[in-house]
Order: C-alpha cells, then structure tokens, then sequence
C-alpha cells in the first residue's frame, strides 16, 4: 500500500479530486492533508487549486507549505491540477501581478478576448505533444473539462506533454522529470479523467 | 476541434426524489436523483445540475448526502443550485462534491454576495441563475422574477447578468432560465438567450422551454449558448443524452462524443 497526499490549502473543490483517487486507487491510502510532514512523508503528491494565483500562493504561505512543495517536486511523483500546473511557474499576470513558486520557468498569462467567452470552460480537446506514461490508454485529442482564464506560457518548450486550442494554441500539460502537470480537470473528465489518475498512481516518476 | 458546446441534463430534486412539473406545478416523479445522475453520466451528459427546490431544513441535509452519493459515482462536474444564501451554504455543497454552486434570488437580496462568494471561492465555482419573464415585446425587454416566477422584481435581466458576471469577482458563468417557456416544451426564448449571451463575456447555459432535439440546436445556433440545458425530455425516455448529441452534430455543432 502506498500513500497519496492530496495538498489541501483552502482552496477550491479539492473533495472531487479525493474521491477520484480513491475510487481509481482504493486499497491504497488517501490523505487531503495541510500538514508539511504527512505531504513530506506520503509516496505521492497531488497539488490541486483553484480560484484566483494571488490567493492561492497567500494561502500556501499561510499553511507554511512553500518549502514542502518545492521538495517534493523534485522528489517523488508529483501531479499538479488546474491552478495546480500554473502556482509551478515563476509569475503570473493574475491579481495585477503575483509571483508564483518558481519550480517551473515561464509565465502565467491572460487569455486575448478574440470574442471567445472567458472562463474556457468545458470539455476540450487535448493534444498529446509528447509520449509520457501519464498518456497510457488515453487517445491523442481525447476531450477533457477546463475551467481557467489564464494558462501558462514555458521557457523550455521541451516539456510541453499536451496542448489545447481555445482562440490560440496554449500549453495544457508539462511534464519534467517525476513531474506532471495539467491545467485541466482529471477528477471531472469521466474515463479519460480517470485513466489519467490510474496512470499517475502506477508511475515511476 | 475545439470547445465543445455541453449538453446538461437538470435534475429539479423536491424531498429527495427527481420531479418535474409544468412552470411549477402538476409536478411529476422522475425517480431517484442518485440513479438519474448515474444514467446521464453513462449517456454521456458534459456535467449535471441539481437544483434543491426542497422548502424544508430536513429535505436540506437529505439533498447534501445525494450530491454526495453522486459525486462518489459520478466523475463530471455537478452544479448544485436552490436555498443557496450565504458562504457557508456554499461551503457545505463543495464539500459534499458539488463543483459549482448557482445562487439565484440571495443575490437579488445582497447584491453583493456574489462577490463575495468569488472572492472566496473563485469564480470559476459561483454560478448566477437568472429567472427571467418578458415583459415587453417592443423594445424586447425581460426582468427578474422569483418565487417560481410569481413575484417580480423590476430588474432588467439583461443588465443584471452583466453586473453579476463583470469584473475578477463576477461569477463565472450564467444559468439563465425563460419563466414564460419553462416545461412548456416549445423551445427556448431566443431573444432572450441572444441578448444574454452577447452582453456577457462569461459562458451562458439557455435553460427553460426544451421540448425537441431540434431545440437544443436552436440554442446554440441562434441563441448563441454555450452549453443547453434540459430535463423534462431525458427524465421520461423521451430521448437519451446521447441522441441529442447526435443530433447536434448532425447541425454542424461540436459536441463531446
């Protein structure tokens, strides 16, 4: 049995991601926890968020859980969601300007108005832009559920692993190293969704 | 490929069972909101909304222990709506599952609480329903009701949409209901879905009126939505999620198959 610990810092719905993990990985153990030494000491990371940058990284700072995400990052198989992929990046247009963790090169950027309705909210469709096992079973262009006003834009083109178009062509998941990260919703997309659930809690990292 | 337009079965829930009536009254039983859910899931329905049109406290906690039951089986987004008034109503429904929260007539109360609510939980999760009844063919014009469209309230409903949904603490997205067709089968209010949808810069959800497949297509196609939502012709086997995908495909719309 291993241990999954799901980054739980006030923000947004991190219940739906709890019970997709448990329900892709039920014998093993599935903590929604603040507290650095559980996050520090479980197997696996899944870094969640929602809502608006700014006060996303005030209320990692609050919970004291920069240094702890910033190991283990580097450390063990870590998948970040949704605010989860941008809160990586090293700044973000959002709140006039909020730095992020820095874990990731690049930029967090506003959607152009192109008379697009913004959110991007719905099911899109993702393409695969590099193999990775966190792809395993899951067909190239298969549609996942977004919901965000603002994507990421990397230094490092390398570890682009999908892309969305929504108006432009924007960076939807990265992947680097025991990293993985997506701005869309595995929790709310169904059986892509949890496909790509059950292949992160199999993957080496 | 791109967005696709969503297709949202609704589940009106009074007293812990699905109903459905004619604008509100001759209510009919659809059956047990946790096996509805489930089966529009395995149709393929892009989310669910259920609305609490329970009065009572006790009915309350019956309809937290279904959104929870449906969230442990069901793995697309759920919006709940109805008795929504305050942050902690709000904080038990995502707690429980739910992934968006509509807050309809507490906002025409406090008009400020949907800022409120953004400001805590993110816009991306707060969702502002509108019942709105036209009140003027020429200039076309519709304003708020409540109480199942009995009460008025003066509110220009095009304007109020706008204001609910502007600005970094405007909700995310608008359910926007027609009281004058709402079961009665004959279609959208296009005008009305129109005029919403050009005036924000959120996604809008036509609700209220679907009696056809073809309705559906109307809606994005001349009313402009992003998502159409209906439930009185997939609670009686009338048609499954999945042929009405089909057949707004068939209308050149992009659907999730």
């Amino acid at each position: 049995m291993q241990s999954i610990a799901i980054v739980d810092y006030g923000m947004g719905n991190v219940r739906s991601v709890q019970k997709a993990i448990e329900h892709v990985s039920p014998d093993d153990e599935v903590i929604l926890t603040d507290d650095a030494e559980l996050i520090n000491n479980a197997d696996r990371i899944v870094f969640p968020g929602q809502g608006a940058m700014g006060a996303c990284m005030q209320a990692l700072n609050n919970h004291g859980l920069v240094d702890v995400i910033k190991s283990c990052a580097h450390e063990k198989p870590f998948l970040g969601i949704c605010l989860g992929l941008q809160l990586l990046f090293d700044h973000s247009e959002e709140n006039d300007g909020t730095d992020g963790l820095s874990i990731i090169s690049g930029d967090v950027i506003k959607f152009p108005k192109n008379n697009l309705k913004i959110p991007h909210m719905g099911w899109n469709t993702v393409k695969h832009t590099m193999d990775h096992p966190l792809w395993h079973n899951i067909d190239d262009n298969a549609r996942f559920y977004s919901v965000h006003s603002y994507y990421v834009k990397e230094s490092d083109a390398s570890i682009v692993a999908g892309s969305t178009n929504y108006g432009i062509d924007f960076t939807c998941a990265i992947a680097k190293d025991n990293m993985f990260a997506v701005q869309f919703h595995p929790e709310k997309s169904q059986h892509d969704g949890l496909q790509l659930l059950t292949n992160f809690v199999n993957w080496k990292g | 490929m791109s967005l696709a337009k969503r297709i949202i079965p609704c589940l009106d829930v009074r007293d812990g069972r699905v109903v459905k009536g004619v604008q509100f009254v001759n209510i009919k039983d659809a059956g047990d909101p946790v096996e509805v859910a489930k089966r529009y899931d395995d149709e393929g329905a892009d989310e669910i909304t259920f609305l609490d049109i329970t009065a009572s406290h006790e009915g309350r906690d019956t309809t937290i222990h279904m959104v929870e039951s449906i969230a442990e089986q069901v793995f697309i987004p759920l919006t709940v709506g109805g008795g929504i008034r305050k942050a902690q109503d709000v904080r038990v429904m995502l707690n429980a599952g739910a992934d968006k929260v509509a807050v309809n007539s507490a906002a025409i109360s406090n008009p400020d609480l949907i800022n409120q609510l953004c400001e805590r939980f993110g816009s991306q999760c707060i969702v502002i329903a509108i019942d709105a009844k036209k009140v003027s063919d020429s200039p076309l014009k519709w304003e708020i009701f409540t109480h199942g469209g009995r009460n008025t309230t003066g509110i220009d409903a095009v304007e109020w949409a706008v204001k609910m949904t502007q600005g970094d603490k405007g909700a995310g997205e608008v359910l926007l209901t027609s009281m004058d067709c709402d079961g009665v089968k004959t279609g959208f209010d296009l005008d009305l879905t129109r005029a919403v949808s050009d005036a924000v810069d959120v996604p809008v959800i036509a609700s209220g009126g679907v009696g056809n497949l073809e309705h559906l297509s109307e809606g994005v196609l001349q009313g402009g939505a992003d998502a159409v939502l209906a439930a009185s012709i997939f609670h009686f086997g009338e048609y499954t999620v999945a042929e009405a995908k089909e057949a707004m495909q068939k209308n050149g719309i992009e659907v999730r198959l």
